[in-house]
């Protein structure tokens, strides 16, 4: 996790009219910043579109599949046998046709990214070509959101945990620079060098293969227990190593970022005033360092609510642990483009959310800023 | 400069960083001179054919000194280069018989996995015969078989069912390597005997003894059968490469564009911002992962996407708030007064400044890369072709290594690859803290 050094997230060169309002000035910056926000996402998404469609390749794999898949399933089935081999050809070729137009590859490829262009900007997020949700729905709102919940968690419990210990922790430690535990966490801040999924592979080996006292991997065991008590009792087994490689691997360059951060606001002349005028350690902390950090603590933290939404796709995988992150995994496996798409779409619009949000946060929490100027 | 390379001594983790990178280094360099490009390919790509000699999933030889109970080691010997010794003595009307005979000592606790025999002969028309037998260390001798061979004859003890009856045994291998009495392992020097008979006068025969045990080499088997020193070694070069081109490029091609953007503002750096902002809305991840699904898994074009897709990134802010302070510094205004052109300012006085910010950044950032390649290659989207520590990892999580136990075979390229990324990272963070005195003290 990383620190901004400047509140400022992009923000946008409007001229500033001297003599306008204030209502006139933040409704104007408002306008502005929508609509280039807007503009953003959808080039952002139209982008993602024609990747997930390498311009027309994954087509000819669809149609590859669809044909082979028509023409065997036709020739194996008994009433097939005995139709005349020209009646079979016109039924093969009527049945790719319209599994072709099923899935939307008789259209030309313009037209079919336009499509899903709108629909996704408008959020209809539509039906899966390939994937089906566990209770047997096609409606790619449905797969992801039967996915969301085990994400949610996993991410939810590791980056909370991570990002409430680390403040804490940097604000003692940039109390007492230099002390052993200070010297300690900058020797170790280098293992955040190392992703999670990799953690993860030496945890499973210590604690699943070796001491055999946790799960390698899944989310509850199987058969899922009946018992409410039971059930949480194994989610919590199941989830304590993938949310142990997850914290682990930004653990110390993450408290090592921000007690260096509370360190440069802590040399500020006024913080020395505040001490010299004998203020207690906990308020000059609350009233003169941890104030002029909010806006970044808060920026911080809305870029982590969002990062829960992404999920970690490898450690996911490694640990099986069925979140977001593996299902587009799986997703593009599968050349199933509406999901991939889908979780793209809602990435970015809860991107540009919260960009547009800050702004205003931003003007509550520091007087210094102003909206639109 | 000089200064700060001094300063570099004064760091422990730094002069720890640098040794492993200097270490990585001629590793690979090791790697890419004794076995050339080609002859990796080779081999990595090999089958039995190449392999045949080596066991599967056998752990490395070393692991004998950390276990009271020894595992035995492969090893395999053959006629052809002397190392069994073969007498060839003439008998009436050119036939000849042939003789050789293999001396082993035999001292692991566990029985090994399977031996094999290799024969080969040349003749016209009439097959030479072969018979073997097995000498065991209490002087017992074991018929083990009489065959007629063919031009390339293959001959497995542990399959042999014709033996499995004669010994009255389900596992032969077990079997010969007993004392009959107790049923217990036997140590000591065995031999096996391979006496053969031809009937032309041209007609030759030539064994190959192979014997799989539970370990070998330095670094062990997987599943084909290979040796894991080649890809082991490999994955050096191939790490470091994906790892100094990925981060070189999209660093100083991000350094660029916002030294480019900062000096000439206007609508070019109004689009370099909106670029910048459309990319952190595009699934970084997941674009690879595309990539490689859809199109090709060749490491360069992965390497190509991956610089493209980290130049437009939060770097690009910091670095252009530092620009369009420096632009206005007095060493600026004299190059414009003396009538620099844009692009000297750009590329002889404001990038110039940056590099102390740069490098720092730079060496930071390769191990994120080199992590990068290995991520793609446990997710099965790997070079096809290049042997790298990451598609080890892969082959190592597809056959369930965790599970059953083949410990090695993840810990090897998962120590050398946190090895990398720790070297760099120290080396990065005393650098970062070198340059900008701002975090000196701190």
């Amino acid at each position: 996790m990383s620190v901004p050094t400047s509140p400022a997230v992009g923000s946008l060169p409007v001229k500033k009219a001297t003599r306008d309002s204030t209502l006139l000035r933040v409704s104007k910056y408002i306008a502005v910043r929508i609509l280039t926000l807007f503009a953003t996402v959808v080039i952002g998404v139209y982008l993602t579109i024609m990747i997930a469609n390498m311009g027309g390749f994954v087509d000819t794999i669809m149609k590859g599949q669809i044909r082979d898949r028509v023409t065997q399933g036709i020739i194996a089935s008994p009433s097939a046998q005995t139709m005349e081999p020209e009646v079979r050809q016109k039924l093969i070729q009527d049945t790719i046709a319209k599994e072709e137009e099923r899935m939307g590859l008789n259209v030309p490829i313009a037209v079919r990214n336009a499509r899903y262009l709108y629909n996704a900007l408008t959020l209809d997020l539509g039906r899966a070509i390939n994937m089906t949700s566990d209770s047997g729905s096609k409606q790619v709102r449905l797969i992801l959101l039967e996915r969301l919940p085990a994400t949610l968690l996993l991410m939810g419990i590791s980056q909370l945990f991570l990002f409430f210990s680390s403040i804490f922790l940097a604000l003692n430690l940039s109390r007492r620079y230099g002390n052993f535990w200070d010297k300690l966490v900058i020797t170790l801040s280098p293992t955040s060098a190392v992703p999670p999924w990799f953690y993860g592979i030496f945890l499973i080996l210590i604690f699943a293969a070796l001491l055999k006292v946790l799960p390698f991997g899944g989310m509850v065991s199987a058969p899922p227990p009946d018992n409410p008590l039971d059930y949480s009792l194994s989610l919590l087994q199941h989830l304590t190593l993938p949310a142990l490689s997850l914290i682990l691997s930004s653990f110390f360059l993450s408290i090592y970022n921000y007690r260096t951060f509370f360190l440069i606001y802590s040399s500020e002349d006024y913080v020395e005033m505040a001490k010299a005028k004998g203020l207690a350690s906990r308020d000059v902390e609350r009233r003169y360092i941890l104030r002029p950090t909010l806006p970044n603590i808060i920026t911080n933290f809305a870029l982590l609510i969002i990062t829960l939404w992404s999920g970690a796709t490898i450690t996911e995988t490694v640990f099986l642990w069925p979140g977001l992150g593996r299902t587009i995994f799986q997703a593009i496996g599968l050349y199933d483009l509406p999901i991939i798409v889908g979780s793209t779409i809602i990435y970015a619009y809860m991107l540009a959310m919260t960009v547009f949000l800050l702004d205003f946060i931003y003007s509550l929490v520091d007087p210094r800023v102003k909206v639109g100027s | 400069m000089k200064n700060s390379l001094r300063g570099l001594f004064r760091y422990p983790s730094a002069v720890v960083g640098l040794i492993t990178v200097l270490l990585l280094v001629s590793t690979a360099a090791y790697a890419m001179i004794t076995i050339p490009y080609q002859e990796a390919i080779r081999l990595w790509r090999g089958g039995e054919e190449v392999w045949y000699q080596n066991p599967k999933f056998a752990s490395p030889a070393w692991i004998n000194y950390f276990s009271d109970k020894k595992y035995s080691e492969s090893f395999s010997a053959r006629t052809s280069d002397g190392s069994i010794p073969k007498e060839v003595t003439p008998a009436s009307e050119g036939a000849s018989t042939m003789s050789a005979v293999y001396a082993f000592d035999f001292n692991a606790d566990y029985y090994p996995q399977e031996m094999i025999v290799y024969l080969t002969s040349t003749f016209d028309e009439k097959q030479p015969f072969v018979s073997m037998e097995w000498l065991t260390p209490d002087g017992r001798t074991i018929r083990i078989a009489n065959i007629a061979i063919s031009q390339n004859q293959t001959y497995r003890f542990a399959q042999d069912e014709k033996l499995r009856t004669r010994l009255r045994t389900e596992n032969v291998i077990a079997s010969l390597f007993s004392d009959p009495e107790t049923g217990e392992l036997l140590k000591g020097r065995y031999q096996l005997m391979i006496s053969g008979a031809t009937f032309e006068p041209e007609s030759t025969i030539d064994a190959e003894f192979v014997f799989h045990g539970q370990v070998y080499g330095l670094a062990g088997t997987d599943q084909a059968r290979r040796d894991l020193i080649v890809p082991l070694l490999w994955g050096a070069p191939i790490a470091l490469m994906f790892g100094l081109i990925a981060s070189l490029g999209s660093s100083v091609l991000t350094l660029i564009i916002a030294a480019v953007g900062s000096w000439y503002g206007g609508w070019l750096d109004e689009l370099i911002q909106r670029i910048t902002e459309i990319n952190l809305v595009l699934p970084f991840l997941s674009i690879l992962i595309m990539i490689g699904t859809f199109y090709s898994r060749s490491i360069w074009v992965m390497l190509g996407a991956t610089v493209a897709l980290s130049i437009f990134t939060g770097a690009i802010k910091s670095f252009r708030s530092i620009f369009l302070q420096v632009k206005e510094s007095m060493y600026i205004e004299a190059a414009r007064a003396y009538g620099a052109s844009g692009p000297r300012i750009v590329f002889s006085y404001l990038i110039p400044r940056m590099i102390p910010l740069l490098i720092p950044g730079l060496v930071s950032s390769v191990p994120a890369f080199v992590f990068l390649e290995a991520s793609l290659a446990v997710l099965g989207l790997g070079d096809p072709v290049l042997p790298t520590w990451g598609k080890i990892i892969e082959d190592a999580n597809a056959n369930g290594a965790l599970y059953r136990g083949y410990y090695y075979w993840i810990l090897e390229p998962a120590i050398l690859l946190m090895i990398t990324g720790l070297g760099f990272a120290m080396l990065g963070f005393a650098l970062d803290r070198i340059f900008n005195p701002r975090l000196r003290d701190a």
